[in-house]
C-alpha cells in the first residue's frame, strides 16, 4: 500500500514536472532566441544582441499594428463588459421570460466555430455595404467576448445579495446611488476580471482580425505577417518577449488591485464610500 | 384606534397563486412594540415588508402618521429596517455602514462622526468604528445594522427576526436590551418573529398570524391566558389540548372528556350549544399531581418525567384512557414520579378554557 502510493506520487511528480516544463519552456525560447544574434532559430546562440529590439522599436508598421490592437482590445474590453454587466444583472435579478433560451442564444459564440462566425460577418458586412477596418474588427469581438463577460459577471451577480441593495433603499438611496454605492463596489472585482480577459481575448485575436481587417492590421495579424520572411522572424520575437512581459505586468496589477481593494474595506478612512 | 400612528387597511399581496397576505388590517399606536407572531410562510414577513416599501400590496392601503404611503418607494420612507441576515455591506467598515443613510442630510465630517459615535454607543458598539464586515460576530452585526437604522432616526423601525440567528444565550440579551433600546428612543417598533417566547417577552401587542390571516391581536398576556382559537393555543407556549363535547349549555358549560370526564367550564363567549365538539385548553403549570386522593382529583398514571431546571415536566394518562395523556409542570411534586407510578390529578375548573375553532 505505502509503495503503492509511494509510484504513485513519482508518477503524478514526474506527470505535473513534464507538464510544466511543455507549458513554459517554449514560451521561455522567445526571450532567449530575441537576443539571438542570428535570423536562425538553432542552437548553439551565436551571441547576444539587442538589435532585433531596436528594429522593432523603429519598425513604424508594427507601432501602427501594436495601436490598432490597443485600440480594438480596449473598445471591445469596455463595450461587452457594459453589455455583460447589463444582461448579468437583467438574467440575475428578474426572472425573464425566456430566460434560458436567451442565456443559451448569448452564450452560443462560445461553442460555434470562430472561422464560421467570422465568414459570416464578412458575408453580411460586405453585403450590407458595410466596411471592413477596426469597427468590424471590434464589432466581431465584442460578439467573442459577450459571453466571457457574462459568464464572469452573473457568477458575481448571483453571489451578490439581494437584501444588500434593499437595504440600501431602505436607507434612503434610490435606484442610481444604490447601484453606485452598493452594487458597483460590490461587483467590481468581477468588472475589473472581466475587462482583462475581454481585453486579452481581442488582443491575441487572429481570425476575426484577419477576416475582418483591412490593410491595417491588428498585432496577431501583423505577427502572422512577418513570419513568412525569415530574416523579420527574430524582430517578431522580440515583440513576442515585450508582450509576454506586459501581460505578466498586467496580471501582476490586476492581482495587487484586487488585493488593495479588500484591504480598503478594512481600514478606510471615508465614510462616505 | 383613535390614535392609531400605524395603520394598514385591508392590504393583501398575492405572489403568483399563492396568497401570502389576505385582507389584513392593523392598527397600531405611537411608541407601541408591536410583534407578528406565526410559523413561517405566514405572511409576516411580506407584511413587513410592505410596510417597508420593499413589496408593493395588490390592495388595500397603508397610513403612517396621517400619510398615505402605500405607493410611496422605499427610499421616500419614514420607516427602516433591521434585515434577517443584516445586510452588513461587506465592503464598508462600521462606521461607513452606521453612516450610509446619512449621505442626503449633507453633514460636516463632525457632525456625521458625533452621529455615528452616539449611535454605536446607543447599541454598545463603541471602538467599533473600523471593523470590517467580516470581523464581526452575529450580535455585532446584529447592532449595526440597529444603529445604521436607528441612526436615521425612522417614525417606524421594522425587524425582520433580528435575533433569529443568534445563540440562545445571546438572543435572551439581546430581548432585553432590545426591549430597553426601544424605550429609550420612543419609536414604534414592528417586529416579525416565529419565536413565540420572544414575542410575548417583548411586545406591547402581538398579532398571531397563520395563512396571511390574523388569528388574534391582543397583549401578550390576553394571547397566553386566552388564546381565541385552539391553533393560537396550540401555537403558544405549551398548551394541553383535550376533546370534548357539550353536554349541558349555560353561563356554565359542561363538557364531557374522555381524560377529565364530566367538567363544569366557563362559557367564555363561544356560543356552543349541546352536542357540539369542542377543546378544553390548559396549562401545564395549571395542573397539579398529587400522591393522594383529593376530592374533584383524575386517578392518572405517570408516563414519563423531564427536569427541566425551575420546573419538572410529568406526562401522565387518565387511568381510564391510554391515548389521552396530559403534560403537567410542577416543581414540588413529592411522588418519586418513576413511569408506572398513580397518581391524582388536581385541577381548577376556571384554569380550563373553552374554545369552539
Amino acid at each position: 500500500m505505502n509503495s503503492g502510493t509511494g509510484v504513485a506520487a513519482r508518477i503524478l511528480g514526474t506527470y505535473a514536472v513534464i507538464y510544466v516544463a511543455y507549458l513554459y519552456i517554449p514560451v521561455l525560447f522567445l526571450p532567449l532566441f530575441s537576443f539571438n544574434d542570428s535570423i536562425y532559430i538553432s542552437f548553439p546562440l551565436r551571441g547576444w544582441t539587442m538589435k532585433w529590439y531596436e528594429t522593432m522599436l523603429a519598425n513604424d508598421a508594427l507601432h501602427r499594428a501594436l495601436i490598432n490592437s490597443l485600440k480594438v482590445g480596449l473598445a471591445t474590453a469596455f463595450i461587452s463588459t457594459v453589455l455583460g454587466i447589463l444582461g448579468a444583472r437583467a438574467v440575475t435579478r428578474y426572472r425573464l421570460p425566456g430566460q434560458k433560451p436567451v442565456v443559451a442564444i448569448i452564450m452560443l459564440p462560445l461553442v460555434v466555430p470562430e472561422i464560421i462566425l467570422a465568414m459570416a460577418l464578412l458575408m453580411v458586412i460586405l453585403r450590407a455595404g458595410g466596411s471592413l477596418g477596426l469597427v468590424s474588427i471590434s464589432a466581431g469581438h465584442i460578439l467573442l467576448c459577450v459571453p466571457f463577460a457574462m459568464v464572469v459577471l452573473m457568477s458575481r451577480f448571483e453571489g451578490f445579495d439581494r437584501s444588500l441593495e434593499e437595504a440600501s433603499y431602505d436607507l434612503g438611496e434610490n435606484g442610481w446611488w444604490t447601484f453606485w454605492r452598493v452594487t458597483f463596489p460590490n461587483v467590481l472585482p468581477g468588472i475589473v476580471a472581466s475587462l482583462l480577459l475581454t481585453f486579452t481575448i481581442s488582443f491575441d485575436e487572429f481570425i476575426m482580425a484577419f477576416f475582418l481587417g483591412s490593410t491595417e492590421p491588428t498585432l496577431p495579424v501583423f505577427m502572422w505577417n512577418q513570419l513568412r520572411f525569415p530574416k523579420l522572424l527574430p524582430g517578431v520575437l522580440a515583440l513576442g518577449a515585450c508582450i509576454l512581459i506586459a501581460s505578466v505586468f498586467i496580471v501582476l496589477i490586476a492581482e495587487w488591485f484586487r488585493r488593495r481593494n479588500t484591504l480598503d474595506s478594512q481600514s478606510g478612512d471615508v465614510i462616505i464610500g | 384606534m383613535d390614535n392609531a400612528f400605524i395603520e394598514i387597511i385591508g392590504v393583501s399581496k398575492s405572489f403568483g397563486s399563492v396568497t401570502a397576505v389576505d385582507n389584513i388590517s392593523v392598527s397600531i399606536r405611537q411608541g407601541e412594540f408591536f410583534s407578528l407572531l406565526g410559523p413561517s410562510g405566514c405572511g409576516k414577513t411580506t407584511l413587513l415588508r410592505i410596510l417597508g416599501g420593499l413589496e408593493m400590496p395588490g390592495g388595500g392601503k397603508v397610513m403612517i402618521d396621517g400619510q398615505d404611503i402605500t405607493h410611496m418607494p422605499a427610499h421616500l420612507r419614514p420607516t427602516n429596517m433591521v434585515f434577517q441576515n443584516y445586510a452588513i455591506f461587506p465592503h464598508l467598515n462600521v462606521e461607513q455602514n452606521v453612516a450610509y443613510g446619512l449621505r442626503q442630510q449633507r453633514l460636516s465630517r463632525e457632525e456625521q462622526m458625533e452621529k455615528v459615535s452616539s449611535a454605536l454607543s446607543m447599541v454598545k458598539l463603541e471602538g467599533f468604528e473600523k471593523r470590517g464586515a467580516d470581523e464581526m460576530s452575529g450580535g455585532q452585526k446584529q447592532r449595526v445594522a440597529l444603529a445604521r437604522a436607528l441612526i436615521k432616526r425612522p417614525k417606524v423601525l421594522l425587524l425582520d427576526e433580528p435575533l433569529g440567528a443568534l445563540d440562545k444565550k445571546l438572543r435572551e440579551e439581546m430581548q432585553i436590551e432590545l426591549r430597553m433600546l426601544q424605550q429609550q428612543v420612543g419609536i414604534t417598533f414592528v417586529f416579525v418573529t416565529h419565536d413565540q417566547e420572544e414575542a410575548l417577552t417583548l411586545s406591547d401587542r402581538v398579532a398571531v398570524m397563520d395563512e396571511g390571516k390574523i388569528l388574534q391581536m391582543d397583549s401578550p398576556r390576553q394571547i397566553y391566558e386566552r388564546p381565541s382559537s385552539r391553533k393560537v393555543a396550540d401555537f403558544i407556549g405549551q398548551m394541553n389540548l383535550l376533546e370534548g363535547v357539550v353536554q349541558s349549555v349555560g353561563k356554565r358549560v359542561t363538557v364531557r372528556t374522555s381524560a377529565l370526564g364530566e367538567v363544569s367550564v366557563s362559557e367564555n363567549d363561544q356560543a356552543v350549544d349541546v352536542g357540539d365538539s369542542v377543546t378544553l385548553a390548559a396549562r401545564p403549570e395549571n395542573l397539579r399531581l398529587r400522591a393522594d386522593s383529593e376530592p374533584g382529583a383524575v386517578r392518572v398514571t405517570l408516563a414519563a418525567s423531564a427536569f427541566w431546571g425551575h420546573t419538572t415536566y410529568y406526562r401522565v394518562t387518565a387511568s381510564d384512557s391510554e391515548t389521552d395523556s396530559l403534560d403537567v409542570a410542577q416543581q414540588d411534586y413529592a411522588g418519586a414520579g418513576r413511569a408506572g407510578d398513580e397518581a391524582w390529578l388536581c385541577f381548577n375548573p376556571e384554569d380550563l378554557l373553552l374554545l369552539k375553532y
